[in-house]
């Protein structure tokens, strides 16, 4: 039974998802089966929020009560959830600083924390790039070097400075090289990419439907 | 549709009949078993991450796949886990996945359950803890197994520094290139829901993808056919029969 309900869920909420989509949602039963799952699978998903919430915590809790190295970012974090999620909980109508609208600690908190934050992780992005891009265009071979001319052209068409020099050159030979490049070889090898990964998934969605593949669950 | 599922019946009755079925191999998943051996030697953990997308996405379920693979590596080897997650359902399943790995390894007092955590809802947030970690722990095999966004290159440039092993899988066509740059080894797309079954060495599970395969062998000569076609200026006639079916 532990084995096979899971299965047999899987198999029936997938058979319905799928013969679903052929019948209109709104004007048939069927169609209108897989809006009901799905609503299903977010009232589901909300109780194991609280799930995530007291894994974070127990993890902190265990290494501040330990006094491990780095204790006071725990803190910080532990401090940061519990700061955050319990204003917001609150109505609103009980104070201007409880729930998530324009003036609440919470939104105080996104404004001025957390979105500098996430932009500043974003923005080191481009200095990674840069590294990435300094270890992997190197002229090793004949292939590396096509790869790197390849993309210092792609790079330059992209800036523009990098368009008026190249414009520089008669016959618009770089924008046609850059057209080439990016509307054919990549559009191409990103569409056979993704047709393959496409199959990739509609197998491995058949074989959890069908319960031959159960890893996912912890039963090989 | 028809024709998709046929496939692949019919090579898994082929395989549970035991036939032999060829696979070519996947340096990547080859790979793995190695990496964790590594990760032994040096006394440093492994760290997995299965994607930072939801448990409904098939990436992340193709990821908790391969953990569970992983997860009998490093039980069968005491190598310490670290798995990180971004969301709830991806704990719980990821939990599950990995205490029953280790059980079947018969090492379920090696396992804890705060090996699988989560870490935070928010994609830079949950990005930036798992550097903050890679930096202080020094893993010595990463392994990304999952959907990706823009921090592919933040986590691969890090474990990067950090002197790691780095094998990746995504079917996110954008990410790719990231991975490829900075990691060791890359299963591309279809390899990483390949990458299940081929660890598993299933004749059941290889059936499928054969299945699979006999597809994509079917889609190349229809696009080979059309583009011929459309060359020759029977592109409406050859569009027609599809509209027709």
């Amino acid at each position: 039974m532990k084995t096979l309900a899971p299965v047999a869920i899987a198999f029936i909420s997938g058979i319905i998802l799928v013969v679903s989509f052929f019948f209109n949602e709104s004007t048939t039963f069927v169609g209108g089966l897989s809006e009901e799952i799905l609503v299903w699978v977010t009232i589901v998903g909300g109780f194991t929020l609280l799930l995530g919430v007291v894994s974070i915590t127990r993890v902190n809790l265990a290494a501040v009560r330990a006094r491990k190295e780095n204790w006071v970012y725990r803190l910080i974090t532990l401090i940061s959830i519990f700061a955050m999620a319990i204003p917001s909980v609150f109505p609103s109508s009980w104070s201007p600083l409880f729930g998530r609208q324009t003036g609440s600690i919470y939104d105080w908190l996104f404004v001025t924390m957390d979105m500098p934050m996430m932009a500043t992780m974003f923005a080191t992005l481009s200095f990674y790039i840069a590294s990435a891009a300094y270890r992997a265009f190197r002229a090793r071979n004949a292939e590396a070097t096509l790869l790197l001319v390849t993309a210092v052209l792609v790079m330059l068409w992209r800036v523009p400075i990098g368009e008026a020099f190249l414009n520089l050159f008669p016959g618009h030979i770089p924008q046609l090289i850059n057209e080439y490049v990016m509307n054919g070889v990549n559009l191409a090898v990103q569409r056979g990419i993704i047709i393959g990964a496409a199959l990739g998934a509609a197998a491995m969605s058949l074989r959890i439907i069908l319960g031959i593949e159960r890893t996912y669950m912890g039963r090989g | 549709m028809i024709v998709f599922s046929a496939a692949i019946l019919w090579y898994t009755r082929m395989a549970r009949q035991g036939k032999s079925l060829f696979l070519r191999k996947i340096p990547g998943l080859n790979a793995v078993e190695e990496a964790v051996g590594r990760a032994t030697e040096m006394g440093r953990p492994v760290l997995f991450i299965p994607g930072i997308q939801e448990l409904d996405e098939i990436q992340t379920i193709a990821g908790i796949s391969i953990l569970g693979r992983v997860a009998k590596i490093t039980a069968q080897y005491e190598t310490p886990l670290m798995v990180p997650v971004r969301y709830p359902l991806v704990l719980a399943a990821g939990q599950e996945v990995v205490e029953q790995s280790y059980i079947e390894m018969g090492k379920g007092d090696s396992y804890d359950q705060d090996m699988v955590r989560y870490v935070a809802g928010e994609q830079f947030a949950f990005t930036a803890n798992v550097n903050g970690y890679m930096m202080r722990e020094k893993p010595a095999t990463n392994i990304y197994m999952g959907a990706f966004f823009a921090e592919s290159l933040l986590l691969a440039e890090t474990g990067n520094a950090a002197g790691s092993i780095q094998i990746a899988g995504t079917a996110q066509p954008e990410q790719l290139p990231f991975f490829i740059a900075a990691c060791d080894y890359t299963l591309m797309g279809e390899e990483l829901y390949a990458a299940s079954a081929y660890l598993s060495h299933e004749p059941v599970m290889l059936g499928g993808l054969k299945g699979q395969d006999l597809l994509k062998m079917i889609i190349t000569i229809l696009i080979i056919v059309g583009v011929i076609l459309v060359s020759l200026g029977f592109g409406d006639t050859f569009i027609s029969w599809f509209n027709a079916v």
